[in-house]
């Protein structure tokens, strides 16, 4: 038998193999592409003199445009981005995990087929639209039934957040459940669990990874939406005391401001080191999240 | 006359449209070991997915006829947790859920209630002494049953199956994927186990029938070709000549 294959076959061969090694790579050479981009622009700015680190984190006064004196202090908008982002959390892991189990165990047929083509739907809304509910629907809902004076506040942000991040996490979610094996059924089945027991005792172990991949998703979501959280939450400076009170994000402000900003100038530059404490901000979430899987599988 | 642990009543099962077991009627008497023997496709699985009723959580399937545990009708019974606890199932590729080794046995006991941790406790070592996995995993409960070998998972799985005390323990072809010699050691707990509960053993390997079971019975294509006292069947002159090619290995 005469097998040796041609030159051809094996360059070619070669090439796909390099092609998938590229696309595999260039995730990677984004990723740091983006990071030297935003360092670059934000970073010089570090090492001004009348910058301070500490002041930078931990003051709340952000006024980088003021005549007399000028104060770029993000603990404000860390606080608004943490509590925004809290809440909307609250609301959305019980209700986008409970969905997900809902579609994956209880459904069947065409319940479950138009269930899942309204949440893909729901994820398709654009968040400007999301802004505009808030900003029309939940704003005077929120003042009628809460009793009060402005209806743009976290709570407002947290619920648009959650609507928003819901889709995502069901469909991750409901995948996750979807690929633990039907002999796991069986078996926690024919050992006399309830359907109860079964979900809690034999599938939320077995699909953990997965499901805590849908909540970093949807956090992911939450931290970096910008638009609709720009138009609900008030877009006030302030640290959040309860759900009602207008705070402002990191994100918003970037978008906001950012446009008037003239380039190079420490203004600019400052919108720039927020990206980076974004940037970190979700590096440490995705850090701990990691850690928290790999605990659970050591164990 | 003794009630029959299990009785079987012209019980027919459909798959869609497709009719796997075509009306078979037998009884299992309490604290003996039945083996069934037949090839892959002749419904022996499916028989023990409707003694426990699992088969009700596969979408499509339709089941008519009665099966009696106790003398009563399953398919009447309210409580069907319950009735599952009173049945342990060893399916034949190994589940370990993915839990540790110790949650994977206190699974049932914990289902239905038992929170005692000596208790607890007690009860896994016994059933993991049972089912001859103690001393290899002892040191290490707590690490993830999915992680054991293939052997060391399907004497988890019998371990697990013994952890709720059944009354009736349905093997379904459980030595596939352990060696001879361990084998040989759960065949010998098995003996000892006939004394406290009803024994179903489905099995490829027809010598195990022979050396464990009292009665045998024989399955083909959803139907029982011949059962009968297990010397009957492996002798040289069973009722029908298929059983005779088929347990001498000269089938088709």
């Amino acid at each position: 038998m005469t097998s040796s294959r041609s030159a051809l076959s094996i360059y070619g061969e070669k090439a796909i193999e390099w092609l998938i090694r590229i696309c595999g790579v260039s995730a990677i050479i984004f990723v740091f592409a983006i990071f030297f981009f935003v360092f670059r622009e934000g970073a010089p700015f570090l090492a001004d003199e009348k910058f301070s680190l500490w002041k930078f984190l931990t003051s709340t006064e952000w006024y980088p445009t003021s005549m007399s004196n000028i104060r770029y202090g993000t603990f404000a908008l860390i606080a608004g981005t943490l509590s925004v982002t809290g809440v909307a959390m609250l609301i959305a892991v019980p209700f986008g995990l409970g969905a997900a189990i809902f579609v994956s165990e209880f459904c069947t047929g065409k319940l479950r087929e138009f269930l899942k083509v309204i949440i893909e739907l729901l994820a398709a809304i654009p968040s400007i639209v999301w802004g505009f509910i808030g900003l029309t629907v939940m704003n005077p809902v929120i003042q009628t039934v809460f009793h009060v004076q402005v209806g743009l506040n976290v709570l407002n942000a947290a619920i648009l957040l959650a609507l928003m991040s819901i889709p995502v996490m069901v469909s991750i979610g409901e995948d996750a459940l979807k690929a633990v094996p039907d002999s796991y059924r069986e078996a926690a089945i024919a050992l006399g669990a309830t359907r109860w027991q079964l979900i809690w005792r034999a599938l939320l172990p077995a699909a953990k990874n997965g499901l805590l991949a849908a909540v970093l998703l949807g956090v992911g979501r939450a931290v970096g939406e910008t638009m609709a959280v720009l138009m609900a939450t008030g877009h006030a400076v302030n640290v959040p005391h309860s759900i009602f009170d207008s705070v402002r994000t990191l994100t918003a402000t970037i978008a906001a401001e950012l446009g008037e900003a003239s380039e190079g100038s420490p203004h600019y530059r400052v919108l720039f080191l927020i990206g980076i404490l974004l940037f970190t901000i979700t590096f440490i979430v995705n850090l701990v999240a990691d850690f928290v899987v790999k605990g659970i599988k050591n164990k | 006359m003794v009630t029959p642990k299990v009785q079987v009543e012209n019980l027919r099962l459909s798959y869609g449209s497709k009719e796997v077991i075509h009306g078979i009627s037998f009884d299992i008497e309490p604290n003996e070991i039945l083996g069934i023997i037949g090839p892959a496709q002749s419904g022996k699985t499916s028989l023990l997915r409707c003694i426990n009723r699992t088969m009700e959580f596969t979408a499509g399937t339709k089941m008519s006829g009665t099966i009696r545990v106790d003398g009563e009708d399953t398919a009447k019974m309210r409580d069907v947790y319950g009735l599952r606890r009173r049945i342990g199932m060893v399916a034949p590729l190994p589940v370990g859920l993915p839990l540790s080794i110790y949650d994977n046995v206190a699974f049932a006991p914990r289902a239905a209630g038992m929170n005692n941790k000596s208790e607890l406790s007690a009860l896994v070592e016994k059933c993991l002494r049972q089912a001859a996995l103690w001393d290899e995993v002892k040191d290490r409960l707590d690490s993830l049953g999915t992680k054991l070998s293939g052997g060391q998972q399907q004497r988890l799985t019998i371990a697990r199956a013994l952890s709720h005390s059944p009354e009736i323990l349905c093997l379904d072809e459980f030595s596939i994927a352990i060696d001879p010699v361990t084998t040989m050691r759960i065949e010998d707990v098995l003996k000892e186990l006939k004394k406290d509960m009803t024994i179903i053993l489905v099995t490829n390997l027809v010598q195990q029938a022979r050396r464990l079971a009292a009665r045998t019975m024989f399955m083909w294509n959803g139907e029982i070709i011949e059962l009968g006292p297990t010397e009957q069947l492996f002798g040289d002159n069973p009722k029908d000549k298929r059983t005779h090619d088929y347990v001498n290995g000269i089938f088709g």
